[in-house]
């Protein structure tokens, strides 16, 4: 029950943060400091979700078939695949590795 | 029909079938993570921002609590914030379409609108987007949350490695320079490094804490990065690139491949 609450918080807070921009003056978005920290932050997010995703496990990091998941996708993406083919590649290289008997 | 020759609605139809289609792998590893069907739902509806979702029950399937569940999911919904910004400078939305305008922001509806120049353009690839990424993405959760159990183990059908490439693949496009691809390998490695010693959700939260320091510190280009995680018009940059006097090129969009879609 606990989990309903903090999950509809989440909710609450994604909207407000949504919402908090269409109410924020668009003049401080000219200010460059604040525009240059979006941009980093949102790449150094990408960056650790992607690698969490890959090698997190619970509080250690395990070598599985996500890895070569990671490694696929990278080169879907090299030859410039589209997006959707770039997640079904992925998709694809965890299953055939998890057949072929790498956890 | 005439609204499907516009661009910024070929484009958003595409964005939305190929998010909405990765709403199944949400819906599934959501209730394997522990949620039910309701909160699985509840997430996609109002929550609506697919890296927060996906955070939001990868702590939860890691043993983490609740509140950094939350914490996790709403630190990466800030940038959605940026993108509010922008948006209500390019678009000016009035009265209630000001807050559907807000739940609808999200990577993909802004790339779609920032990539027009055309300001009705602009409009309709925010909505396109918006509103078709929001059926599609609700229709399939729904569909990965059912079939899930049936399917039994996501893994076995790897969609934990379609989350990893998702991630990649919204990464990638903004790999463009030596610099962004810096702060991206540091705050990767911040990320193994933080793994093993706080509460998993956490160290993201640490990697967002390091990418801010490197932007408050730095003085390189400012609009570096600025722009949204989907950059649907690379390839059409690309090509206009070798036809400058082709005004009206939009037979080489990979939009238009997909035109069975719309």
């Amino acid at each position: 029950m606990s989990l309903w609450i903090w999950l509809l918080l989440s909710c609450l807070l994604a909207y407000a943060w949504k919402l908090l921009g269409y109410l924020v003056p668009a003049s401080l978005l000219r200010n460059p400091r604040m525009s240059r920290i979006a941009g980093t932050m949102t790449i150094g997010l990408l960056a650790s979700l992607t690698v969490v995703n890959a090698v997190g496990s619970g509080q250690s990091l395990a070598l599985d078939a996500r890895l070569g998941a990671l490694a696929a996708a990278g080169i879907a993406l090299w030859f410039r695949a589209p997006f959707l083919v770039v997640v079904i590649v992925g998709a694809a290289a965890a299953a055939g590795l998890r057949l072929l008997g790498w956890n | 029909m005439k609204i499907l020759k516009s661009p910024a609605v070929r484009i958003g139809l595409s964005i939305s079938v190929a998010t909405g289609l990765y709403g199944v792998s949400f819906g599934a590893l959501s209730v394997t993570s522990g949620l039910n069907f309701w909160q699985t739902m509840a997430l996609s509806l109002l929550l609506f921002s697919g890296g927060s979702q996906f955070a939001f029950i990868g702590v939860v399937a890691g043993g983490g609590s609740g509140v950094a569940a939350m914490g996790a999911a709403t630190l990466l919904g800030m940038r959605n914030g940026i993108y509010g910004m922008q948006l209500n400078a390019l678009l000016q939305p009035r009265g209630w379409r000001r807050f559907a305008a807000a739940q609808l922001t999200i990577d993909e509806s802004t790339a779609t609108s920032t990539g027009q120049t055309d300001p009705q353009e602009q409009k309709r690839g925010f909505w396109t987007a918006g509103i078709g990424v929001f059926v599609l993405w609700n229709l399939f959760t729904a569909l990965g949350a059912l079939a899930g159990g049936a399917l039994g183990d996501p893994k076995q059908w790897g969609l934990d490695g379609a989350a990893v490439a998702a991630f990649l693949g919204l990464l990638w496009p903004r790999l463009k320079g030596r610099e962004p691809v810096a702060i991206a390998v540091v705050c990767a490695v911040a990320t193994v490094l933080a793994v093993p010693f706080v509460p998993p959700g956490v160290p993201i939260l640490v990697a967002a804490v390091v990418a801010a320091g490197i932007g408050w510190f730095s003085h390189a280009r400012s609009d570096e990065g600025l722009e949204p995680d989907v950059d649907p018009y690379a390839e059409h940059h690309e090509h206009r690139h070798g036809h400058a006097d082709d005004a009206d090129h939009t037979g080489d969009l990979p939009a238009d491949r997909d035109g069975g879609t719309a």
